[in-house]
């Protein structure tokens, strides 16, 4: 039995209240493709960013050719050959692909001016191995390239002497067929160069292409690690999902009202025909992976991303926003996914950041009552039990589910007829979760048209009415609650893409 | 602490201390030391009344632009094309004074055209877009050039006694300017603390993608803000117009963005936004008015006190970026 090239022992990395690893061990192989999969947040990331050196764990070891070994920095990581290659390549659009390639080991003449020659024989070299130097030639300017180019650019700097694991995070995502299938070769000819390949992808399809061996990531732990041989695309989603849906949801059934918001053929440049209503009382769920087009379905409805075709309609009446400001006037309310940079003025009071969107309430003739402000902000602050010393207190010195409560509290004060909540319970701990969700209960209850755009499964199967599932910026389906289970949306999800291809082409 | 909050009756904290503010306080301080120091050095003459008021008329003019500025850096912008702005609007002033021969004429348009200048920055901001710091450098140079182009460069005297009674007239001792200047100033306040567009624009200078999801207009506000620093700019040229009783291209106005945001900046404004005062900025105008005056009277020459200027306004962004680093911002 041979040595593998990097191994992870018990390595577990804890974020405030999450747990983002748990006691995982993997060992990477010379020569192997070890596939790596998991839902949204089940600490794929984590993993790489502890081999890469940018996270330390708070327990186990990483080995090098069985040699324990301090990933104290990236440089270290780097050092030990360790490369992890991003989705979104970083590449310097200025600087020509040689450049680009051996950026940070250029070497110079006289210590002083770039030494172009020795660049450009280098970077032949290595684009001859690519089989690509009749698409790149190593004096081009990389502004422009197509992804699929900028990524094989990383891949070759990644690939600079002494590389012995490299890692792939979901670099198929922005790739066409063809694209793809090359950078396959690629990872082919590394793995017969006795390279060590991690590949990250929601692609099963590929994985079972592609792959040695899967290994699958749950809730932090790893929980399977089995020859590609062993796994089917069924398989492999059963392991990823596995956890039982939490009795956190009191399912029943809701009384719905009229429709409140409803999209046709909705397009912008992020998304493609999307239509579906939100009736009051009802709270339907978008689901799908990140990059989906969830989000943007939010920022069209709120106005931030204009309509290219399509039309919405909010209470019986065209509604068609320029602004954001519209969509408050028409009673749309956003919680966005990022509380920290979107949602709330972190220096400012409690009371200023609940007050914002309901400026007629608490003022006469544009001047502030603050005793008018003052009550309604303790009243709804009160009502959603926000854990704070003060209407006062700044609101960044909150938690993070007290944070987002006064996000609510807003929305409340507002009184809105429609509320987009996007990854409600993001970075919350659990027991604050449950508060919003029987917050979110409520508010569908009092007849609140909610769009919820959930990353986390159980939630958006305990709280939806019924689930529209997002891939590639299109609805793939929909299901109601009843047959709405994880298998169901992520084969939704990542259905392998031919038929929504299909449709955005029809 | 873990109280839930039921009531609004908690108040900012009480203390004489916590309602002046820990930065105003150093700045009143500094002051003191700079009070002193003059006083120490020129007693005979720097105490006088008429010193004072001279003092105080001499920061009339940038304390309009002071506390204009404030609220544009407040709002994530910053107007460096102010002292142009004061400049064109003495000129225009001038000539349509002199075209219609009414001092009432004149003021209307020396004001509208600060307040047109103003809108346009807001336009070019907004719709360019272009940022900020340029778009005003740009209109900076464009005004001044305006200006010159007037009168081929010369000033234009102004005749009326209505004007000159507002350049030297006064009212319980003291001159109309410096009455013009308290009346600003409560304005300002109560317009930063007492209104919703005023907390609005601190929300859109805290974040901009917040004010934005909020419902808050951004690129109304945006231009409106200009616009009112343009319109104060105008104010500031009139003031400046009644004193010399003429139309100045660039003499009495420039470098006057220069101090207008040093005093800004000095008052605690984070050129980040969302951050800074309108007591703040005027202590910082009094720090420089005083340190201007002192200068003068001791026979600093000119070129120092430039150095000086320049100095002081870098001082006051590093102490700031300081402060911000502690804060863990």
């Amino acid at each position: 039995m041979t040595v593998p090239v990097v191994s992870v022992e018990g390595v577990s990395k804890r974020f405030g209240a999450v747990q983002a690893l748990r006691d995982v061990s993997v060992a990477f192989n010379a020569g192997e493709i070890t596939a790596l999969i998991g839902e949204n947040g089940a600490g794929k990331s984590t993993l790489m960013r502890v081999l890469e050196g940018e996270h330390r764990p708070d327990a186990g070891r990483v080995l090098v050719d069985g040699q324990p070994v301090q990933l104290s920095s990236p440089r270290a990581a780097h050092g030990s050959g360790i490369r992890v290659i991003h989705q979104e390549p970083e590449i310097i659009p200025e600087l020509t692909v040689a450049e680009n390639i051996f950026i940070g080991d250029i070497k110079a003449r006289g210590g002083l001016f770039l030494d172009r020659a020795d660049l450009e024989r280098r970077s032949l070299e290595l684009l001859g191995t690519f089989g690509v130097i009749d698409v790149l030639s190593p004096g081009q300017r990389c502004h422009g390239l197509s992804p699929a180019l900028r990524q094989l650019i990383e891949i070759m700097r990644a690939l600079r002497p002494g590389a012995r694991l490299l890692a792939f995070d979901e670099p198929t995502s922005s790739l066409t067929e063809d694209e793809a299938q090359r950078l396959f070769r690629v990872i082919r000819r590394l793995k017969a160069d006795g390279v060590a390949v991690i590949y990250i992808s929601h692609r099963l399809r590929e994985i079972i292409e592609l792959a040695d061996r899967c290994v699958v990531m749950r809730d932090g732990s790893r929980v399977a690690d089995e020859p590609i041989a062993a796994l089917d695309e069924q398989r492999m989603v059963r392991l990823m999902v596995g956890r039982p849906v939490s009795d956190l949801f009191n399912r029943r059934e809701r009384v719905l009202g009229a429709v409140r918001l409803a999209l046709e053929g909705v397009s912008t440049r992020r998304v493609e025909g999307i239509s579906f209503e939100v009736r009051a009382g009802e709270i339907v769920g978008l689901g799908g992976l990140v990059g989906a087009g969830r989000t943007e379905v939010a920022r069209a409805i709120v106005g931030l991303d204009p309509l290219l075709s399509g039309r919405m309609t909010a209470g019986g009446r065209p509604y068609g926003p320029r602004e954001p400001a519209d969509a408050v006037a028409e009673g749309i309310g956003l919680v966005p996914e990022d509380r920290k940079q979107e949602a709330l003025l972190l220096m400012q009071a409690v009371r200023d950041n609940v007050s914002l969107v309901v400026p007629d309430k608490v003022s006469r003739y544009g001047f502030f009552s603050r005793r008018r402000e003052r009550a309604l902000v303790a009243r709804h602050v009160a009502e959603l039990r926000v854990k704070t010393p003060s209407i006062e207190q700044a609101v960044g010195k909150l938690s993070g589910g007290n944070q987002q409560k006064v996000v609510f509290a807003r929305w409340q004060a507002r009184g809105p007829a429609v509320l987009i909540l996007d990854e409600p319970t993001r970075g919350i701990d659990v027991g604050a979760k449950a508060e919003i969700y029987r917050l979110i209960e409520s508010l569908a209850d009092q007849g609140l048209a909610i769009l919820l755009i959930s990353s986390e499964m159980p939630e958006l199967l305990g709280l939806a009415d019924r689930v529209l599932v997002m891939q590639n910026g299109c609805i793939s389906g929909e299901l109601p609650w009843q047959e709405a289970s994880e298998e169901a949306v992520l084969a939704l999800a990542m259905r392998s893409g031919k038929e929504t291809i299909e449709r955005r082409v029809s | 602490m873990t109280d839930t909050a039921t009531a609004g009756r908690e108040r900012a904290p009480a203390s004489l201390f916590g309602r002046i503010g820990a930065q105003n306080i150093s700045l009143l301080i500094a002051l003191a030391v700079l009070v002193a120091i003059f006083g120490a050095l020129r007693p005979d003459v720097f105490f006088t009344p008429r010193n004072l008021i001279n003092i105080g008329l001499a920061v009339t003019i940038l304390g309009i632009l002071a506390m204009a500025q404030t609220v544009v850096i407040v709002s994530g912008g910053l107007d460096i094309s102010v002292g142009s702005i004061v400049g064109l609007s003495t000129m225009v002033l001038a000539v349509a004074a002199q075209e219609t021969g009414s001092i009432p004429a004149g003021i209307l348009a020396g004001l509208l055209a600060g307040l047109v200048a103003g809108v346009v920055n807001g336009l070019i901001i907004v719709y360019g877009p272009v940022n900020a710091v340029i778009a005003t450098l740009g209109t900076m140079s464009a005004f001044r050039g305006l200006a010159y182009l007037m009168n081929n460069g010369n000033s234009i005297p102004i005749t009326g006694d209505s004007l000159r009674t507002l350049g030297i007239g006064t009212l319980f001792g003291l001159p109309f300017a410096i009455w013009l200047l308290i009346a600003a100033m409560a304005a300002f306040i109560v317009f930063t603390r007492e209104t919703v567009v005023g907390r609005n624009i601190y929300a859109l200078g805290g974040n901009p993608t917040v004010a934005r999801l909020a419902g808050i207009p951004i690129r109304r506000y945006q231009i409106s803000i200009y616009a009112m620093s343009g319109f104060a700019a105008a104010v500031a040229g009139l003031v400046l117009a009644s004193r010399t009783m003429s139309g100045q291209p660039a003499s009495g106005s420039q470098g006057l963005e220069l101090e207008a945001i040093t005093a800004a900046i000095l008052g605690g404004c984070a050129l980040q936004g969302g951050k800074g005062t309108i007591v703040g900025a005027m202590l910082g105008v009094l720090i420089i008015g005083v340190l201007n005056n002192g200068m003068i009277l001791t026979s600093v020459p000119t070129f120092y006190q430039l150095l000086a200027k320049g100095a002081l306004l870098i001082l006051a962004v590093i102490v700031q970026e300081r402060q911000r680093a502690r804060s863990g911002e």
